[in-house]
């Protein structure tokens, strides 16, 4: 009995360790490993720039999505092939400091305040982010940031270090810092009802708003740019070089330009294509 | 309330309509954490047996680290695995990481714990009732392992169940180690956090709902099986 | 593993047991020899289930010294482990068949796959168990366990058989049925040291008694001379069911 159950022990051994070796449908599948934000995920832009791309070379991109910060944490350690970000500063310093090379421009989209419809702090018609910040801290008024380091996060944080306002101090009530993603945070907000600063992406598809609305857009200090960079294969020798170099190209190049300017929610465009 | 019944109305639709993209998350769930408990099995059954019935020096200690170890955060030791599988950390070559693999590692992690301290306190139980007799016949080391972990099945079935329901809940571990990669390493508890964050409750509490009742499904299998084989065999 | 007849005798020498300083045994010399069936008796607390044990080798004495095989080259540990078996108080069996338990015995002795049930079958027949063979062990009733673990031992073919009070918990029935079990075991040849509160069974089965008092060894002798009259007075109240422990 005892020789019995450890052949069957073994089986079962084997039998666990080989199954999810890979994705069911087919090992042999090129794909590379992209880290981007979670803000451009939910946008649903991958679900419709992927596809195509695969189409049109055969590799399949698997999206890790996570905060700026982790996405560039990802590709220092090497374990995404290339980035889509949207942290000027941040992709600078990536590239200056050996773990990335080549950063193209890609598309932008802009951020949005958002907050309640009955706008306590009255941002309404301020006219700028500034303003209209400047507005909400004065009034202590609500507000939810991501506080998680992410690109979303780290844009929110210059406003209001050009408005001369320091929120990170603690005891200032009014901000809550939630160390949260954007829709856990846009959730919290409508929960809360705070004002939030958004991406239009995450925005548009978001189906929580309870009683939260857009009430300042448009301002070019809420514009927000994404780079692609490719992970540097020097440093790490197993990223796959070659396959993120065709995605990189194809993502700049006409072909994949065409299609981010091509992408709609409820008839309205949501990243615009700035590759030079 | 009303997200409530939106949820339930989803959760219906979603087992109805039988979409693909949920039964690929439901598969890969059932597989992860399946395998992550049978590999947390085949290695905490006997280790547990053994703990209970070896005496050496720091049995104590290690005891107290195991039981201590039940309780470890998933989010906590999904980073230590993601250290270790990163192409930057010492496993890195393997290319692991942000795989099914991967995943099956940081809940076995989380779940061998469970099954091991269970294991030594049913194994230890039994030993006191067992233990003159078993030496009298003139069992063997491994003998007595093998037959307490078999005589204690019924009790130790339920270490791993309790195992099972540990791996199928949590989200911290496999949303580091998987990357919530849609199509490859989405699992129900990762896609439910998706949907939560990107504000469809109803969905998320939908997919919730359906990951009860399929975890239920498998308790209510495993005690019937149970049942049945405790009338056969007292 | 030589074939010799059998293990005994069983010299113990000096053989004492205490826990924390506290002797429960102490003293103790007995010379035990093959075909005579020896009944331990004594007072609760004397100390007769704890001299059962270091006997078979449960529990290693703190004092003196055991000896298996008299005089010449002391026998192998596995040889004597393998030509005893024990039934307690309270049988252990494990959570399957009957039959599979008398089969589980047979696989750790190592008899052949092939001829474990024809053994194990023919040992249930013996002490009339064989209808209950399919019976999950732990639904059988009191006696019909104790019968099982005998049916167990019986197949491992001992020289000794310890039996520490294996009916106490038993009705008369059941008692009988065991005490005829115990005969075929002695008729087959194999030593038989029992414990026992029951001064009849005793008297029913006793070729030697061994009287224990406050863990130590007062007195051995044939039993008829002991039932008549026991030479200590300990052995003397005991009989006459004045002494306590």
């Amino acid at each position: 009995m005892l020789k019995r159950s450890l052949v069957l022990a073994l089986a079962l051994l084997l039998w666990s360790l080989a199954l999810p070796a890979a994705p069911p449908a087919c090992a042999d599948d090129r794909f590379i490993t992209l880290a981007s934000t979670t803000s451009t995920d939910q946008s649903g832009l991958f679900g419709f720039l992927l596809p195509a791309f695969q189409r049109d070379s055969g590799i399949a991109v698997r999206v890790v999505a996570v905060g700026t910060g982790q996405a560039l944490k990802l590709g220092e350690r090497g374990d995404a092939d290339v980035l889509l970000v949207h942290d000027r500063a941040g992709e600078d310093k990536f590239v200056a400091e050996g773990f990335g090379i080549d950063r193209r421009d890609v598309m932008y989209n802009d951020f949005v305040v958002v907050g309640p419809s009955n706008d306590p702090a009255g941002i309404k018609g301020s006219g700028s982010a500034g303003e209209a910040f400047r507005r909400i801290a004065a009034a202590r008024a609500a507000f939810a940031s991501r506080g998680d380091d992410s690109g979303t996060n780290r844009a929110e944080l210059r406003l209001w270090q050009a408005i001369g306002v320091e929120v990170r101090a603690g005891g200032a009530g009014w901000y809550r810092e939630l160390g949260s993603g954007m829709g856990e945070t846009l959730n919290t907000a409508a929960g809360m009802n705070a004002y939030a600063m958004t991406d239009r992406g995450t925005w548009a598809s978001f189906k929580n708003r309870q009683s939260l609305v857009i009430l300042l857009e448009g301002d070019k200090a809420l514009f927000n740019p994404y780079g692609s960079i490719l992970v540097n294969p020097a440093r790490h020798p197993g990223v796959k070089a070659a396959d993120a170099l065709i995605w990189h190209r194809w993502l700049t190049g006409p072909r994949g330009q065409a299609a981010i300017a091509g992408f709609k929610i409820a008839g309205e465009q949501l990243f615009f294509p700035d590759a030079k | 309330m009303l997200d409530l019944t939106a949820a339930l109305s989803t959760a219906a639709a979603l087992v109805i309509e039988l979409d693909p993209q949920m039964l690929d998350i439901v598969r890969l769930s059932v597989l992860v954490s399946g395998s992550a408990v049978l590999l947390a099995a085949l290695i905490g059954l006997p280790l547990g047996a053994v703990l209970a019935l070896a005496v050496f020096p720091g049995r104590g200690l290690l005891v107290v680290m195991i039981n201590a170890c039940m309780g470890l955060p998933p989010v906590v030791v999904g980073l230590a695995i993601y250290l270790l599988l990163s192409r930057a950390g010492p496993l890195g070559q393997f290319g692991l990481l942000f795989t099914p693999s991967a995943m099956v590692v940081a809940q076995t992690v989380l779940v061998l714990p469970i099954v091991a301290a269970l294991s030594r306190q049913v194994v230890a139980d039994l030993w006191d009732e067992y233990g003159e007799q078993l030496r009298s016949l003139g069992a063997g080391k491994f003998s007595v392992v093998a037959t307490l972990l078999w005589d204690g099945r019924f009790s130790l079935l339920t270490a791993v169940l309790a195992g099972f329901g540990r791996a199928s809940a949590e989200v911290g571990a496999v949303m580091i180690v998987g990357g919530n990669i849609s199509g490859v390493t989405r699992t129900m508890t990762t896609a439910i956090a998706l949907e939560t964050s990107k504000g469809d409750l109803p969905l998320a509490l939908g997919l919730g709902i359906v990951l009860i009742g399929l975890v239920t499904a498998v308790n209510a299998v495993v005690f019937l099986v149970g049942q049945s084989a405790r009338r056969r065999m007292g | 593993m030589s074939e010799i007849d059998s293990i005994l005798p069983l010299e113990l020498d000096g053989i004492g047991f205490g826990v924390h300083g506290r002797p429960l045994l102490s003293g103790i010399g007995l010379r035990l020899e093959s075909g005579s069936r020896t009944v331990v008796l004594g007072p609760n607390g004397a100390g007769k289930s704890l001299l059962l044990r270091i006997c078979h080798g449960l529990l290693p004495p703190t004092e003196g010294s055991l000896r298996w095989g008299g005089a010449g080259r002391p026998l192998p540990d596995p040889l004597v482990r393998r030509r005893q078996a024990m039934v307690f108080q309270r049988p252990v069996l494990l959570r399957r068949s009957a039959l599979a338990n008398i089969r589980y015995v047979l696989g750790l002795i190592g008899l052949p796959r092939r001829r474990r049930q024809v053994v194990a079958m023919a040992a249930l027949a013996r002490f009339g168990l064989a209808d209950l063979a399919g019976r999950p062990a732990r639904v059988l009733s009191g006696g019909e366990q104790q019968r099982l673990a005998l049916a167990r031992a019986w197949v491992v073919e001992p020289d000794v058989l310890f039996l520490d009070e294996p009916t106490s918990a038993l009705d008369p029935a059941s008692t009988l049925a065991v005490e005829m079990a115990i005969h075929e075991f002695h008729a087959a040849g194999a030593k038989i040291v029992m414990t026992t509160h029951d001064l009849g069974q005793a008297r029913r089965l006793a070729d030697e008694v061994v009287f224990l008092s406050r863990g130590r060894l007062v007195e051995v002798s044939a039993a008829s001379h002991f039932f008549k009259g026991p030479a200590s007075p300990q052995a003397r109240a005991f009989l006459a069911g004045e002494l306590a422990c």
